[in-house]
């Protein structure tokens, strides 16, 4: 399953290294990763597949924890959503 | 990675309040007669338990995997009138129970269909289900009823108009928040898929997955965006918005379609408010530039708007159907409240509205003093709007007991709180006991 993974906070040292070890230790495979500061504020998109076996249940609850814990908003969102309002 | 666009749909959704307003499942239960009303009941509650059993949590997987809130999941059935036919005494409560209970069962807040179609004239199940109603809407949490009075096609029965009058006026005497589950139509629509006016109509299929998207405050911001453009900028503004809109209702409403194992019906193009703010259709066309909504020029601003989003959103679906325009419900609008309050907006200004738009007067509260006929001229100017247009009009009005102007009336949670609002006190009762049918217009016949 394709999904997009967004990571919204205040920028500190290792938001990168914990959320990709997470996805590392869930098996998600990064594809693309997109990494600014957007108006004073840690913006980070990945674009990522979820093996087949993954719960996607499961994989959000673990992100959204990692982000409660390091103080960062994370969703996870199935790819497709974005394709139906963007392409024709 | 487009990542503006990933950007542009999440703020869409996190700030702009974008939504699938509603999953609907359209249900015919022409299969369920049986002759014998406790019997049909029985089948009744037997088939919507059975086939929509998943669909509650189909949509709550969706949104889950989406991202996308889906407001309201809920059931339209075939007009229960229908049902009854055969019986010749037909007492349509138990049926109204049996739909209550299956809307429990399977998680369902509303279910549409308690209605009879009577533009033409009605049949003594017409009769007795309109009769039901004020005990129907009181014995019931979830049930929504709708009575179609009139058509392009038909004219209007004044005889049935009347009597909603009087409907009207013993739902609201009971309590008067069941009266904001009966919708008075003229040229209802048989695949709606909002409450509380949605019911399945007779030329539908077995089984249908309808939505409705909703996204006042995605447009609102794509307006406020562009203070000083001119007519033309908004209005491609406006469509470019709609398409996006709608193009969520179409996804979610063809995966939800799929994973139920049912077709997917249509896409109902709607912006509708919420008391949330950020969520209001009056913004938008205060943002248009008018100081309140109810000032003169807001009829045209809402037509553009409307006018706009169908064309925005026509291309975004596959079937397009149902209301299909922005709605203009008082109590449940912020500002559309707030206009009510402060003497801004008048009934008769939103009758204008209801010109241009979808539906009607809606979420309407009026003096609980209101007499049944003057309800049932709000109801016949209504449906004289719709079918001189040829489009759909409604009438939701609450009439108070022992409240009036300068009161409020709380419905509690999306449908919001709803100031009394003045109304003329001309007598109309004259004109509406003369009785009988005002014809079809002249243009209806095309054939």
């Amino acid at each position: 399953m394709q999904v997009i993974i967004t990571v919204i906070g205040t920028d500190k040292v290792g938001i990168i290294a914990q959320v990709t070890t997470k996805l590392a230790t869930l098996d998600v495979n990064i594809q693309d990763v997109s990494q600014t500061i957007m108006q004073g504020a840690f913006t980070m998109m990945l674009a990522a597949q979820l093996p087949p076996q993954a719960d996607f249940s499961e994989v959000k609850a673990a992100l959204q924890a990692l982000g409660d814990q390091i103080g960062v908003e994370i969703r996870v969102t199935r790819q497709e959503i974005f394709d139906a309002m963007h392409k024709l | 990675m487009e990542t503006e666009q990933i950007k542009e749909t999440i703020e869409m959704i996190s700030e702009e309040n974008l939504d699938i307003r509603t999953i609907t499942m359209g249900i015919s239960l022409l299969d369920c007669v049986t002759g014998d009303t406790a019997t049909t009941a029985k089948k009744v509650y037997a088939k919507i338990t059975r086939v929509a059993a998943q669909l509650v949590p189909v949509a709550d997987a969706l949104s889950n995997e989406y991202g996308l809130p889906i407001v309201n999941k809920r059931i339209a059935v075939t007009p229960v009138a229908l049902l009854a036919g055969a019986d010749p005494h037909p007492d349509f409560l138990p049926i109204a129970h049996a739909l209550d209970d299956a809307a429990q069962a399977i998680g369902v807040d509303l279910i549409g269909g308690y209605a009879a179609l009577v533009a033409n004239g009605c049949t003594p199940a017409d009769t007795a289900l309109m009769q039901s109603l004020p005990e129907a809407l009181a014995t019931t949490e979830r049930v929504c009823a709708a009575v179609n009075v009139g058509s392009s096609r038909a004219g209007i029965n004044m005889d049935a108009v009347a009597q909603m009058g009087e409907t009207v006026k013993a739902i609201a005497a009971i309590d008067p928040v069941n009266a904001m589950k009966l919708v008075v139509f003229c040229n209802a629509v048989e695949d709606n898929p909002f409450m509380a006016g949605a019911f399945w109509g007779v030329s539908e299929g077995d089984v249908a997955i309808s939505t409705g998207v909703s996204g006042p405050g995605v447009v609102q911001r794509a307006v406020a965006k562009l203070p000083n453009a001119s007519f033309e900028v908004i209005c491609e503004t406006i469509k470019q918005t709609a398409f996006k809109v709608s193009r969520m209702g179409e996804f979610i409403g063809q995966a939800a379609a799929k994973r139920l194992g049912v077709p997917f019906n249509i896409v109902d193009l709607s912006l509708a408010p919420t008391p949330a703010p950020g969520d209001s259709v009056a913004e938008i066309l205060e943002t248009l530039g008018l100081s309140h909504v109810g000032t003169p020029g807001t009829t045209a601003a809402l037509a553009l708007l409307n006018d706009a989003v169908k064309k925005g959103g026509i291309m975004a679906a596959a079937r397009v159907g149902g209301l299909s325009g922005a709605f203009i419900p008082v109590s449940e609008d912020r500002n559309m409240i707030e206009a009510a309050q402060a003497g801004h907006i008048t009934l008769e200004k939103l009758e204008a509205m209801t010109a241009v738009c979808s539906v009607g007067l809606d979420m309407v509260a009026v003096p609980g003093d209101t007499p049944a006929t003057t309800l049932a001229g709000m109801i016949a100017d209504e449906a004289a709007i719709g079918m001189i247009n040829n489009k759909t009009t409604a009438v939701r009005v609450i009439p108070v007991p022992g409240k009036t102007v300068g009161d409020t009336i709380e419905f509690g949670g999306l449908f919001g709180r709803a100031p009394i609002m003045p109304v003329n006190t001309g007598d109309a009762s004259a004109f509406i006991g003369r009785g009988g049918r005002i014809p079809a217009p002249i243009h209806s016949f095309k054939n």
